[in-house]
């Protein structure tokens, strides 16, 4: 298993789940954790399904992916109140993730993660 | 100087602002935003409400700290995590010294800065926040001044959040988050906070 492990945040909570079947599919053997939509269902993020997402990940130390800027700062909201480590990564939401997870499955120390994520920064 | 009363009292009325509100709010976002902004304020208010009015509290910074997880918590658009920020930093720093209502607010605006990345001029609530900010700081702020700023929003060009994609189309509009948080302001004039 990694060490290191990743939580997707979405607006949509079919767009978080399916990023995660992307990535498990990839990755099996990364911890992977999600968070899509309001508490209600409906189109937003909760500040409640991020933080659980980062509290159920096995990982102590994680990256974490957002599709744009509400689940952005909601998830630096969860990260400032929890005691892992979890960086926010502002890079394309599915290339990132793919690429984190591929990169960790395959035993990719952090430094290269970082390294090979930057390409990918847009936000 | 706030005390659990007042604070109570204060976020109390702002939630009934909102609640008043709500279709005005939605209206003006679907113009330059996601028009959800009503909805969500309202959803946030009322969890806030129901909170406050279920416990008992020491300290101003205990309900501005518990209005922030409320908000946070079920808002759900982007001015959760930006009320919520607001209202923690509220809280700190009223923890440090519940009289000096500037200090508070100032803290509140660095807790929106900090989250949000807007600055002055960007069409957020920032430019409500700011000029409250300063009138504070050379003594009191009237609901005039804050319905000027709430109104000088229309002038300005969003460069932030979803607003930004209108580029000039969001010219002669009211920015949502900026009418939210007039309120939240006029809520606090109402409440007689201010020492004169």
């Amino acid at each position: 298993m990694s060490d290191i492990g990743i939580i997707l945040s979405s607006h949509v909570f079919e767009l978080a789940e399916g990023v995660y079947q992307l990535l498990q599919e990839t990755a099996p053997n990364v911890s992977i954790t999600y968070a899509g939509g309001t508490d209600d269902g409906e189109i937003g993020s909760s500040f409640e399904q991020i933080t659980a997402a980062i509290k159920e990940n096995e990982a102590d130390h994680c990256f974490a992916f957002y599709d744009l800027g509400s689940a952005k700062m909601t998830m630096e909201m969860a990260v400032e109140m929890t005691d892992k480590t979890v960086e926010v990564m502002d890079v394309a939401f599915i290339e990132g993730a793919y690429t984190a997870a591929s990169l960790l499955s395959g035993g990719t120390d952090y430094d290269d993660v970082v390294e090979q994520l930057k390409p990918l920064t847009v936000k | 100087m706030l005390t659990v009363d007042n604070t109570k009292a204060w976020l109390e009325r702002f939630a009934d602002k909102i609640e008043t509100n709500k279709a005005y709010l939605s209206e003006l976002d679907s113009v330059i935003g996601d028009g959800d902004h009503g909805n969500n304020m309202a959803r946030g208010v009322k969890a806030m409400k129901e909170k406050l009015s279920e416990e008992d509290y020491a300290q101003p910074e205990e309900v501005l700290k518990d209005a922030s997880m409320a908000l946070l918590s079920k808002i759900g658009g982007a001015s959760g995590p930006l009320y919520g920020s607001a209202l923690l930093a509220m809280s700190k720093q009223a923890g440090q010294d519940s009289a000096d209502l500037h200090a508070i607010i100032k803290a509140g605006l660095e807790g929106i800065t900090k989250r949000g990345k807007a600055e002055v001029g960007e069409k957020t609530m920032v430019d409500v926040w700011s000029p409250v900010v300063e009138h504070l700081a050379e003594g009191t702020v009237t609901i005039e001044d804050v319905q000027d700023s709430v109104e000088a929003t229309k002038e300005l060009k969003a460069s932030k959040g979803r607003a930004s994609y209108l580029g000039e189309r969001s010219l002669g509009e009211l920015d949502p988050g900026a009418v939210s948080s007039g309120f939240l302001f006029e809520a606090m004039i109402e409440g007689e906070i201010i020492d004169e």
